[in-house]
């Protein structure tokens, strides 16, 4: 009986019937597909994205040049040279991320003492020339201005697990 | 003067060539835009089997993507490699386009629309499908190169074996109806949809269909391009326009073994329901109908199945479908034999 079976499906093609059937219903089933450019998935708050340096809403730049960003890099990407200012704080005078090294770990912002330089949400960040990816203070510092409102509200949302 | 031109049309050899040419024109650009839309109808119908969207950015819906990808090959370089026969390089895309087109000279488009109403339209079909293998060999051969050359032995064997089957499913259908003459084979299914041959012959539909697949080298026997071992079979070597016509080709003979499924299986440019409403309807659009839901059927394939193992391909072609349609053969001519149904000369 069962090798009669087997021969009735076999000559009835019922595996194939079968999965001509799963993958017809498949067709109709809403799609998957994020519409990249025009629609945009979850980011969480941790999203490790393009770098920011932060100010305090006095207007006043949080980085006080410790250089543990620079030390802690593991690919080397930061470079940091500071001086005291006029007014006796310490501060950068070059605050350098060549983004083509930057491997997003993050370990750049868990380091910093005073959360001046962040990971923001943007990661669309893309160029035409390599020479646009070294990011200097002024990008860095426009990218904290740009961003900061997404970035204090990521900080909050995510304070609680840290 | 209306009479002059009849005259002109009709006897002048200049007149008939005019004509001869239209006719082609008539048959060939719709085919080469149906060519085109195929490949967009492919790729979405694999993306929705994948749950994917497919192209929708070049035109609404996507429907410009598929001129956008034909101006892509027309402007890259067509590239001869140094070790290559350079003439055979070049002649065989052309055969493998031509033999793909020239076949469509005898396929009834509706009752009266044939380019050549030759009373050996089947066997002229079969004849030109298996020229079409010329195409490929002499392109895997004049490209010296072993992922080409492997894939030209693989894609002969394969159109080869297949075809044997593919006859036999044509002599049984020619059993049935008397005639060589594709118009007369359509005319032998008229009626309701169920006098059509697919369902009288259901078998050997199933058998045509398989290997029409295989015939044109779609999934699940796409083995002379199976990307993982061949690189892309007897194209490999191939890029710009040159490629771009066994693209053409591939598709055009796709397209021609859909519509001699509908010839041979559905009626060809039949109403499914021989009264009034759906009589209106021209019998092209019937036809077209019936080559549009194979070809779906053929991208829903490959949308559905993995490809065969090359043992596994040359099992199922000269140990499955070899006797089956052979005893199918036996069958269907005892069965008119006795039944007494043998179509009147």
């Amino acid at each position: 009986m069962a090798s009669l079976d087997r021969t009735a499906r076999a000559f009835l093609l019922s595996e194939l019937v079968a999965g001509f059937a799963l993958t017809l219903k498949y067709m109709f089933k809403p799609k998957v597909t994020v519409n990249y450019p025009y629609e945009k998935g979850p980011l969480g708050p941790r999203f490790r994205g393009e770098h920011a340096l932060r100010r305090y809403p006095n207007g006043e730049e949080r980085c006080i040049a410790c250089k543990l960003c620079e030390a802690i890099c593991p690919a080397q990407a930061i470079t940091i040279e500071a001086e005291p200012r006029d007014d006796g704080s310490r501060r950068t005078t070059r605050y350098d991320i060549d983004m083509t090294k930057c491997i997003y770990c993050g370990f750049c912002q868990e380091a910093c003492p005073v959360d001046a330089i962040v990971e923001g949400p943007n990661f669309e960040f893309s160029t035409e020339t390599r020479e646009e990816l070294m990011y200097n203070k002024d990008k860095l510092l426009a990218n904290g201005d740009r961003w900061e409102p997404v970035i204090a509200a990521n900080l909050q949302a995510d304070a609680l697990y840290r | 003067m209306i009479a002059d031109l009849i005259h002109f049309f009709t006897t002048n050899w200049l007149g008939q060539g005019i004509v001869i040419l239209a006719q082609c024109l008539a048959v060939t650009v719709p085919l080469l835009v149906a060519v085109a839309y195929m490949t967009y109808v492919d790729r979405k119908v694999w993306a929705s089997i994948q749950l994917r969207r497919g192209p929708n950015v070049v035109g609404p819906f996507g429907l410009l993507q598929p001129f956008a990808d034909g101006l892509k090959l027309v402007l890259k370089e067509t590239i001869i490699p140094s070790s290559a026969n350079g003439v055979l390089f070049i002649i065989a895309p052309m055969i493998a386009f031509m033999t793909a087109l020239v076949a469509w000279a005898v396929v009834p488009f509706d009752d009266g629309w044939v380019i050549a109403d030759i009373n050996v339209g089947i066997l002229y079909l079969f004849a030109i499908s298996s020229l079409g293998v010329y195409g490929i060999i002499i392109a895997g051969w004049a490209s010296n190169s072993k992922y080409a050359f492997l894939g030209a032995l693989r894609s002969a064997a394969q159109m080869v074996s297949y075809e044997v089957s593919i006859g036999f499913v044509l002599i049984t259908v020619l059993l049935c109806v008397g005639s060589l003459n594709l118009s007369k084979v359509v005319l032998a299914q008229s009626g309701w949809f169920w006098n059509w041959f697919w369902l009288p012959l259901l078998p050997m539909f199933v058998i045509f269909f398989v290997s029409a697949l295989a015939e044109t080298n779609r999934t699940p026997f796409d083995l002379p391009m199976s990307e993982a071992e061949l690189v892309a079979g007897f194209h490999t070597e191939y890029s710009s326009m040159t490629f771009g016509l066994f693209f053409l080709g591939e598709y055009a003979n796709m397209i021609l073994l859909s519509a001699l499924g509908a010839v041979l299986f559905l009626g060809g440019w039949m109403s499914p329901v021989p009264y009034a409403p759906f009589t209106w309807i021209p019998g092209v659009v019937w036809f077209a109908l019936k080559i549009a839901f194979l070809l779906f059927v053929f991208s829903w394939t490959k949308g559905t199945l993995p490809r065969y193992r090359y043992d596994q391909l040359m099992r199922l072609g000269w140990k499955v479908f070899l006797p089956v349609s052979l005893a199918w053969v036996a069958i269907t001519a005892a069965v008119l034999q006795f039944g007494g149904w043998l179509p009147k000369p």
